[in-house]
């Protein structure tokens, strides 16, 4: 007769794994966590493996290799082993699933974040007397601006 | 035979070959854009430059992702090995990609060409009967809207700019213009394909190619040209001298060292 394994002492539910995720973050954008940034789509067990679903932004986007390093470096901190990092490609990553949180992060941090419809505001002094000076900027996600009433140029999260 | 292959009549080296069309196009074509770091005409430029070759490398790794994983253990392949370890004669890119950057007028009318046709068969692969390819078709369209807003514009700014860019514009649409025809070609696969519901009509992504391009030129004040030649074979692997030097600077670390990770 087989003695049943015994089940992994410790599973934690998805609400705290969630909650030691917060302190992964875009490398390149260090003030929005995976959450905010909404990449992170689904935490579950599957057995006694832990799956982490994730979205990735831009296909060709170095950072999410760091992302998927960093959430494993996080979860074996807290003594979990059994990982698997899963990609979804579908439905496809979008900026409207930046957080309310993660917008103000971004604002905050001197990028303006995404707009559907309406100007783009300088992060700055706020005017929406912006212009843009290049579709595209230092990484995948971001646009380059000029503020035309305080003269700053200034990073603008793509609407994706 | 697998079951798919009963109802759909395609092998798995149909879907992969399928899926390295696709992939060596965006492979090919961000490595070209590539080179033009710390080149570009001005520093945003530069920068946009190589952010279209960043997404174009990301799109090619999902496709060849794709491609490599058709077939039983001994045929599959992971990305870097369909890309960097295969020989000239094996990539399946159209020929348009592999023709080199010339000056920034080459560039960007060879980026729109292939921008519009992107969009195009991507937003019909959305509804692709292959669902991984339908998932990635999604994916990258956004990226692939975004891109033609730029080539599209460069068009226009560069098309109506000076005598020179204009004269420049349009010895590139002359240039590449006989490249075009190869992105519709219809062939057994392609066809096969098509019945299977797994690829498009490409008379009708031709059609449509022509009404997306041909009022862009007008209004940019460019023609193409009226007859000449026509080129083709990549598909089948019969590419110009310009792919083996492609290879020779993009495989160069791994043939070297093999294996090789930094």
């Amino acid at each position: 007769m087989c003695a049943s394994r015994p089940a992994q002492a410790h599973q934690p539910d998805a609400d705290t794994v969630r909650g030691w995720l917060a302190v992964v973050t875009d490398p390149e954008i260090p003030v929005l966590s995976l959450e905010d940034l909404g990449v992170l789509r689904a935490i579950e067990w599957r057995g006694d493996t832990l799956e982490i679903t994730i979205s990735p932004t831009y296909t060709g986007c170095p950072a999410m290799d760091r992302m998927r390093a960093d959430i494993e470096a996080a979860l074996r901190a807290r003594g979990l082993q059994k990982l698997r990092i899963k990609e979804q490609l579908d439905p496809p990553w979008s900026s409207d699933w930046i957080s309310p949180a993660g917008r103000a992060a971004l604002q905050a941090w001197g990028v303006a974040p995404p707009v559907r419809s309406g100007s783009v505001r300088c992060p700055q002094c706020g005017s929406a007397h912006t212009t843009c000076i290049s579709r595209f900027g230092s990484t995948a996600c971001k646009a380059l601006y000029k503020c035309e009433d305080c003269l700053e140029p200034f990073d603008y999260f793509k609407c994706h | 035979m697998s079951a798919s292959a009963i109802t759909t009549g395609l092998l798995p080296a149909d879907y992969r070959e399928y899926a390295l069309r696709l992939g060596d196009n965006a492979l090919i074509l961000g490595q070209r854009l590539s080179e033009w770091c710390g080149h570009g005409p001005f520093l945003e430029e530069d920068i946009a430059l190589t952010n279209l070759s960043l997404d174009l490398i990301g799109q090619a790794q999902l496709l060849l992702e794709l491609a490599g994983s058709q077939g039983d253990d001994t045929e599959q392949k992971t990305a870097d090995e369909l890309a960097y370890l295969r020989d000239a004669d094996a990539f399946r890119n159209v020929l348009l990609v592999e023709q080199p950057n010339g000056d920034f007028a080459h560039t960007m009318v060879r980026q729109y060409l292939m921008d519009v046709y992107d969009e195009i068969l991507y937003s019909e692969l959305i509804r692709s009967g292959w669902q991984p390819l339908a998932d990635i078709a999604r994916k990258v369209l956004k990226e692939i809207r975004y891109h033609k807003q730029h080539s599209g514009d460069w068009l226009w700014r560069l098309g109506q700019g000076t005598d020179e860019s204009h004269q420049r514009m349009q010895q590139a649409v002359d240039d590449l213009w006989f490249y075009t025809p190869e992105l519709f070609e219809n062939d057994d696969l392609q066809q096969r394909l098509q019945a299977a519901g797994v690829a498009p009509d490409m008379a009708s992504i031709q059609t449509r190619w022509q009404a997306g391009v041909l009022p862009a030129l007008k209004q940019a004040g460019l023609r193409p040209p009226e007859s000449g030649w026509v080129a083709t074979g990549g598909r089948k692997g019969h590419h110009s001298e310009h792919l083996g030097y492609i290879l020779a600077e993009m495989q160069f670390l791994q043939r070297a060292y093999p294996g090789c990770e930094w």
